[in-house]
């Protein structure tokens, strides 16, 4: 075997040296340092976040299992970004007493779960997919049981298992008809063979394969589990799961639908997504309006804002793959953003509900304003990075031109009129409500304001500077173009 | 022209930056229009000026950062210019957070400035959503009244309008450039192209105009305007029916007529009638209120009908006719706003029954308001006359028997408004006084009567001298209108 074959994937490489780094520093640090932890898994990984720039290699590995691009390359460095911040955002957290004997778990389970997302994001392979998938799902149940004395948590994590193994066991069923098809797992074999053969038994197939992604992108009608998982787990957990799973999985989507299936797009796979997206977006709109609680709000919001994402899958081009990286992006900071708030605020006073902000910016101006932003951005009000999102993965849907994607846009765009209501009921509350806060003013700590900075100057700049969209799209003609079909 | 963005800056310290800024907007406004006429003195005949240094934004979709000004951008700065500077002084003693007040107040000129010297379809549709969206917060926090309600109405019914507009806006892009052209979102290379597909175009065009019109306040998706207007704080309420109502319409001919021609010539009919229905049903609605603010509010629908009315009308003069209404009644409703406010802070109510005899008590005030109902009932020598006169007589000018016979109902508003002005000239100024403790109330302030000084200048300039203004309308009208001659 040809080790050098390794080179061809420095990301993976340099995230298993933080985490055996991290696996080191909790087993044989002594008792009194063990504290620095936190701080200490946060520099590192900072670090590697920064080395991520000399580590674009794009090449083959493994017969072909894995793959990297200029597009794999950059969603890693999103998600690089958005786990950078949850981990700042919860040294505070990772530090209390409550937290002593496990902090070493939560940073070990919690970096192994993005391995398993590269993994995910590269594979050229089902099996190695597979792989990256449960690697990448399966920690994360021990980290939503986290809270040991909440029995929410223990509860939510029930969910998340069963959930996480049943649409495995559902994914693995469609993979398992489509080996039968095509006699081969590799995506480039089943590329080409699905351009000359698409019999009914692929419908079913893709059926299971889409059923199985959308448990983890809490796709409607498979979003059952989300609400209450979010409210259980402990919010880092949350907010982990609610973006950066969500982006890598929503990525990884895209790949088996667009590049692998690709030649079944109008006859298989056009209408089941169509019929998801229009569910996901509306039912998750509708839903989070009723919710008080910030955690199960945020929950349905995130269920319509993965049903935006995949328009960019149903547009299945350049422009549309450079759009969901994008949003994925900007998604990451309004969204850490709110959550952000959020967990300060629950920490500090442990009130969860939304009528208790009534009147926060009286008492916290600077949280509120943050909360703004992101409730802003994630309503798609310019000149906030999620309008500029939202209108390119709009326009990216809408390149091919049929009318049947203009009436989808439409309903979308009617929704995010709904969305805006309940968003802007968060800004009312914490800006006109009349009523005195029951949130006292508090400082919150370092980490979750560096976090906060972070998230509002990535809500405020992401749109404006062009550039990074300019180079997304870049990146997606390259990651379009490697791929085996044009070849 | 980089007024709006001069704005900006403001984000510091309250009245004295606040006043600084809108009076070095006004003079940048001014040295536009003097720098553009010189510029159409020299011969300068293209059809926007200022036009050079396009920023490339996007580009993979082709987005820049055009800007350029003609005539009709010119003239609606120098309006939201003076209606942001009246604002200012307006909304002097502005309680509670008044520095909050005045960011999101610099934020929405921002937005409508932007708007208006956009040629670029995503930038204006960006700044058009950015100065709509202060507006919930300035009437939620700000507000009198019903105001949460009234904010989250507006919002939503306003956002409703642009998500419609969005899809427009996309469409175009898609169809702005024959087969295998470079795609673009450059207004005048669309409208040079001509290449959005006449079957689109009747899908595209209902899509902008009612995204459009939504913020004109065309009927059926006015209701937004009179609960709006009334909860909004004095300055708000100046600002968004004195320059953002401007917008719908400005919008409207500039993105749907002006791109989508043919669409234009051939559905005029189904939104003269709906702006038709506007221009009576506001001003019979405004007979009946009792509310100070929901009279004019529904006398704005009914003028801001009869901007889309004349603009669909596609013909120059009627064109020119709509651009001077929009001039003539956004300063007009901005004093009427401005004096609403002023009466409503000393009195406290704004119920038209329970106040009267104000002249003697407070006659600037009394004097403003009888100039500013003046204008809206169309006295020549103030704006509304000039304006409305252009209308009809553009109106007029189309020989069919259905463009008449809508000309001659619009005409009939102009007795309506005639009407509910003089009633509430008369029960309000004249009549007896009705609450004792109004005999102690005290005129205006120094800057309640430079805000109302300036708009009733500004008005009586434009009845005295149209010609100034209607030339520059008219030459920037005339290339957009020759697409239907």
């Amino acid at each position: 075997m040809d080790y050098s074959q390794f080179l061809y994937m420095p990301q993976e490489l340099g995230l298993l040296i933080v985490f055996l780094f991290v696996f080191l520093f909790d087993t044989f640090l002594p008792k009194r340092y063990q504290s620095s932890l936190p701080v200490l898994t946060s520099v590192l990984f900072g670090i590697f976040t920064l080395c991520n720039y000399f580590m674009l290699s794009r090449g083959v590995a493994f017969n072909g299992m894995f793959e990297n691009t200029a597009a794999t390359f950059m969603i890693k460095v999103i998600l690089n970004i958005g786990v950078l911040i949850v981990l700042i955002q919860s040294i505070k957290w990772a530090n209390s007493e409550d937290m002593a004997v496990r902090r070493g778990e939560f940073y070990e389970l919690l970096l192994l779960t993005v391995l398993g997302m590269y993994l995910m994001i590269s594979a050229r392979h089902f099996l190695l997919f597979v792989i990256g998938l449960e690697t990448a799902s399966l920690p994360l149940a021990a980290l939503v049981a986290f809270h040991k004395k909440r029995y929410e948590s223990h509860e939510a994590a029930a969910k998340y298992m069963f959930t996480a193994v049943f649409s495995s066991a559902i994914f693995l069923m469609g993979l398992s008809f489509v080996y039968g098809l095509y006699g081969s797992l590799y995506f480039n074999d089943i590329a080409y063979q699905v351009m000359n053969n698409t019999s009914a038994m692929l419908v079913v197939a893709l059926a299971f394969v889409i059923a199985g992604i959308g448990f983890k992108l809490s796709l409607v009608p498979f979003h059952l589990w989300t609400a209450d998982v979010y409210q259980g787990a402990p919010t880092p957990v949350t907010s982990y799961l609610s973006v950066i799973s969500k982006g890598a999985a929503a990525f990884a989507f895209m790949v088996v639908l667009v590049q692998v299936f690709g030649a079944a797009y109008s006859k298989v796979w056009e209408w089941m997504l169509y019929a998801i997206i229009v569910l996901t977006i509306t039912l998750g709109n509708l839903f989070a309006i009723r919710q008080r609680n910030i955690k199960r709000f945020l929950a349905f919001s995130s269920i319509s804002q993965a049903g935006y994402i995949m328009l960019g899958v149903i547009g299945g081009n350049e422009l549309g793959l450079a759009s969901l990286m994008f949003y994925v992006l900007v998604y990451i900071f309004s969204n850490l953003a709110a959550f952000g708030v959020a967990f300060a605020i629950e920490q500090q006073s442990g009130k969860v509900s939304i009528d208790d902000y009534n009147g926060l910016y009286k008492t916290n101006p600077w949280l509120s304003f943050t909360m703004m932003l992101a409730m802003f951005s994630l309503a798609g009000i310019p000149p906030f990075a999620g309008f500029f999102s939202k209108f390119f993965i709009f326009a990216s849907a809408l390149e091919c031109g049929e009318t049947s994607i203009y009436i989808l846009v439409l309903i979308a765009l009617i929704n995010t009129i709904i969305s805006l209501y309940y968003y802007l009921l968060v800004v009312k509350a914490m800006f006109i409500s009349p009523d005195e806060c029951s949130i006292a003013r508090f400082r919150s700590s370092c980490g979750e304001r560096v976090a906060m900075i972070v998230c509002t100057f990535g809500v405020i700049l992401t749109g404006i500077v062009s550039c990074i969209y300019t180079f997304l799209v870049e990146a997606a003609k390259d990651g379009m173009s490697m791929f085996g079909l044009l070849n | 022209m980089l007024g709006g963005l001069a704005l900006c800056k403001n984000i510091k310290q309250v009245r004295a930056v606040a006043t600084v800024g809108a009076t070095a907007l006004m003079a940048l406004a001014i040295y536009l229009v003097i720098a553009f006429l010189n510029l159409r003195a020299a011969g300068n005949d293209a059809e926007m000026l200022f036009t050079e240094g396009a920023l490339t934004w996007f580009e993979p979709l082709n987005i820049k950062l055009a800007l350029g000004v003609d005539g009709i951008s010119v003239v609606m700065i120098v309006l939201s210019a003076f209606i942001v500077f009246a604002g200012v002084f307006a909304s002097w003693k502005m309680d509670p957070l008044p520095k909050e007040f005045f960011m999101w107040f610099c934020l929405l000129s921002t937005g409508v400035f932007g708007f208006f010297i956009s040629i670029d379809m995503f930038t204006m549709f960006m700044f058009y959503e950015v100065a709509l969206i202060p507006m919930y917060l300035l009437i939620g926090v700000w507000g009198s009244g019903n105001k949460m309600y009234s904010a989250m109405k507006l919002t939503l019914m306003l956002m409703g309008g642009s998500a419609f507009l969005m899809l427009g806006i996309l469409g175009i892009y898609y169809h702005s450039a024959p087969e295998g052209g470079q795609l673009t979102m450059n207004i005048l290379e669309i409208a040079q192209n001509d290449a959005v597909p006449h079957s689109w175009q009747y899908f595209l065009f209902p899509m902008t105009f009612v995204g459009f019109g939504v913020l004109g306040a065309m009927f059926p998706f006015h209701t937004w305007s009179p609960d709006g207007h009334a909860s909004a704080p004095t300055a708000v309420s100046m600002l968004h029916a004195g320059v953002l109502m401007k917008l719908g319409g400005y919008g409207c001919f500039r993105i749907a007529i002006f791109l989508m021609p043919f669409a234009a010539n051939e559905l005029a009919w189904i939104f003269l009638t709906l702006t038709g229905i506007s221009v009576v049903y506001g001003a019979f609605s405004a007979c009946v209120q009792t509310d100070l603010k929901y009279i004019n509010a529904y006398s704005s629908v009914s003028h801001c009908g009869m901007v889309l009315f004349a603009i669909l009308m596609l013909n120059t003069t009627a064109m020119t006719g709509a651009v001077l209404q929009m001039l003539s009644h956004g300063l007009m409703t901005a004093l009427f706003f401005a004096l609403i406010g002023m009466i409503y802070g000393r009195t406290h109510t704004r119920d038209i029954r329970k106040m009267g005899g104000l002249m003697r008590i407070m006659p600037f005030l009394g004097v403003g308001y009888v100039i500013a109902g003046l204008a809206s009932l169309g006295l020549p020598g103030l704006s509304g006359f000039v304006a409305e006169m252009t209308i009809f007589v553009g109106s007029f000018q189309h020989a069919d028997m259905f463009h008449r016979v809508f000309t001659i109902v619009a005409c009939c508003s102009i007795v309506i408004t005639a009407v509910y002005i003089l009633r509430v000239v008369g029960k309000l100024l004249f009549g007896a006084v009705q609450d004792e403790h109004h005999k102690t109330l005290t005129d205006a302030e120094w800057h309640e009567r430079l805000s109302t000084i300036t708009l009733i200048l500004a008005v009586a300039a434009i009845g005295c001298f149209p010609n100034f203004f209607s030339s520059i309308i008219t030459e920037a009208a005339e290339p957009i209108m020759k697409l239907f001659a």
